[in-house]
């Protein structure tokens, strides 16, 4: 009898001991990924990096050399255009949530704007296509930003509104006793007791867009000749490092490595940009 | 909250004041109504999707209609197209995914939340949190160069020669296929499941696990029987959350998967799914019949996350809002 629950004994202890380990190598494991996919592609990337990459434009197929100054720039553009799009939309919808809308119209729209974060960005892609590239009957780079925007203001919305919700009641019952009206509470006490939460939310659907890539298929397409205005093609580095990484020569795979490089630090850059405002602010 | 201050704003004292609180309540008012004409976007842009692509996609439902699922052809010459291969190809390679990534983003919650030392907690959550924000191009790019070379000789060659009895693990390993995407998806739904998990976690409240400790439970027996139970439909939401993006998923899978339209049980073999199909094809459709079908397959797209992303929300926010009445 004794020896049994001794022995009932040591097994828990056992079993513990097991799934605890197995628990802990799990987040063992998922941070040695993270470390093998950011170390290969930055020790691999900035050994193909070099001034050519940033300063040409792209040889045709088969040629060696060039660079991706076109596609640096181009992704650049994109962004500024998504933003310019999605800012005030997200930022405008974020103040009705937090601050107009009754609950029950707030949670309904909260919630389409939780599933349109979720709606894959290659849909976004066919669907802006659909209504502005075709009847256009060129890719753009202005449907491209339109795409990108799509797929920003859901998340500049739900953080802006999450940014908001924390300024406390204090704050707007006081702009409001000095005899303000709300709209000016808002503008001038509420978002700017808010601000950095919403820069963190900007940045981070900044993060997101700047690497998209499925929906740039269908609208921006890509250009050999560079920028050339907002109602045609465009390229962008993602895109490129796409069609780079899948083409037969090694010239181009190593291109797209260089790409990817940049493309990591300026996405990871912001994210750590991010974290340190967000950190900074809590304390 | 919100009708009670508005009902504040417009008691206005004395006649005098009057034209001014007037004036005020009417600029007021233009500007709720802007802002809640820009969320109103928001739910514009989600019909305005179901409308454009059932539009859009008519051409091609019109000519197959259900048998779009069925039919396993994608011949452009002929112009007859059926959907079974990619949607075969999406639920295996999310399958496989799931399977690989939700023991692994429990037990790195677990360890998050219940194992960690506090100072390793932020550090670690951080890491995990960066691999979600890693562009799906770039872990495509990895996945091609490094993840496939591995996945064919020494996974792919051992799992034929020890396990090829089975149907899934028979055929040449390619390194390119099923397998590979579902590693690749795998990697993408890890951080969010270990972190909606983690956060469901932190919502059990401290009194469980105290509880569980007095009765002599081991701490693992605390995390099985008192913290996984509590915060099962938190779990399950972000499960569900990750099989969500892992559906949609389209570069990374597109690179690795091989995309060849057959319906094969081998896990070795290239196949495709949805968004490699659309992704894939999109260049060379001209044609109405053939756009008509890539936009028809991004409508079941479409509706099959929706579907699982209200259910996800609904979990999550159940979970969520569970924790906000117990404070």
């Amino acid at each position: 009898m004794k020896n049994s629950t001794g022995r009932r004994y040591t097994r828990r202890k056992l079993v513990n001991r097991v799934m605890l380990i197995l628990s802990s190598a799990a987040a063992g494991l998922a941070i040695l990924i993270l470390a093998l996919i950011l170390g290969y592609t930055l020790v691999h990337g900035i050994s193909y990096l070099n001034l050519d990459f940033l300063t040409q434009a792209t040889k045709p197929v088969g040629e060696v050399g060039g660079g991706m100054r076109n596609e640096i720039f181009g992704t650049l553009i994109l962004v500024a255009l998504g933003s310019i799009i999605a800012l005030p939309i997200g930022l405008l919808a974020g103040i009705f949530l937090s601050e107009y809308a009754s609950p029950k119209v707030a949670s309904t729209i909260r919630f389409m704007a939780d599933i349109l974060a979720g709606v894959p960005s290659i849909v976004v892609g066919v669907f802006v296509y659909a209504i502005m590239v075709k009847p256009m009957r060129s890719y753009s780079a202005l449907s491209a930003g339109v795409a990108l925007a799509i797929i920003m203001i859901p998340i500049v919305a739900r953080t802006a509104e999450e940014a908001l919700r924390l300024v406390p009641n204090t704050m707007r019952e006081a702009a409001l006793a000095l005899g303000i009206t709300r709209w000016r509470a808002v503008l001038g006490v509420i978002i700017p007791g808010a601000m950095t939460g919403i820069i963190t939310g900007v940045m981070l659907a900044v993060a997101r867009i700047a690497g998209e890539t499925a929906p740039l298929i269908f609208t921006a397409f890509g250009s050999q000749f560079g920028v050339q205005g907002l109602l045609k093609p465009i390229g962008a580095l993602p895109m490129q490092i796409f069609r780079y990484a899948t083409s037969p020569y090694k010239s181009e795979q190593q291109q797209a490595w260089a790409g990817a490089f940049l493309l990591i630090i300026m996405v990871l850059g912001i994210s750590i940009l991010v974290r340190w405002i967000s950190n900074r602010k809590r304390m | 909250m919100a009708t009670g201050q508005d009902n504040a704003c417009e008691i206005t004292p004395g006649p005098g004041k009057r034209r001014f609180s007037r004036r005020s309540g009417f600029s007021d008012k233009i500007f709720s109504n802007v802002t809640l004409v820009f969320a109103l976007v928001i739910a514009l842009i989600l019909v305005g999707l179901v409308i454009i692509l059932a539009r859009e996609a008519m051409p091609a439902i019109t000519r197959f209609g259900f048998s779009f699922f069925t039919s396993s052809v994608w011949d452009p010459v002929k112009q007859i197209y059926g959907a079974l291969p990619a949607i075969y190809g999406t639920l295996l390679s999310s399958a496989i995914g799931l399977l690989i990534a939700v023991p692994i983003s429990l037990g790195a919650a677990i360890f998050l939340v219940e194992l960690s030392p506090k100072w390793l907690q932020g550090p670690a959550s951080l890491i995990i949190e960066m691999l979600a924000a890693i562009p799906s191009v770039i872990i495509g790019l990895w996945g091609l160069f490094v993840l496939v070379p591995v996945v064919r000789r020494p996974i792919e060659s051992w799992l034929g020669t020890h396990l090829g009895m089975l149907p899934f693990f028979q055929g040449p390993p390619f390194g390119v296929g099923f397998l590979a995407a579902g590693i690749i998806l795998a990697i993408m739904t890890i951080p969010i499941i270990t972190a909606v998990s983690r956060d469901a976690m932190k919502a059990v409240p401290n009194e469980q696990r105290e509880a569980m400790f007095a009765l002599g439970a081991t701490r693992w027996e605390t995390i099985r029987q008192a913290v996984l139970p509590y915060c099962r439909s938190g779990i399950i939401g972000g499960i569900i959350l990750g099989l969500g993006r892992a559906l949609g998923e389209t570069m990374a899978v597109t690179m690795v998967i091989g995309n060849s339209y057959k319906l094969t049980a081998s896990l070795f073999s290239p196949g495709s799914t949805i968004a490699s199909t659309i992704a894939s094809q999109f260049s060379e459709a001209s044609a109405g019949v053939s756009v008509g079908s890539l936009i028809y397959l991004a409508l079941i797209l479409f509706g099959v996350t929706l579907l699982v992303n209200v259910i996800a929300r609904t979990l999550v926010w159940r979970m969520t809002s569970m924790k906000a009445a117990k404070k």
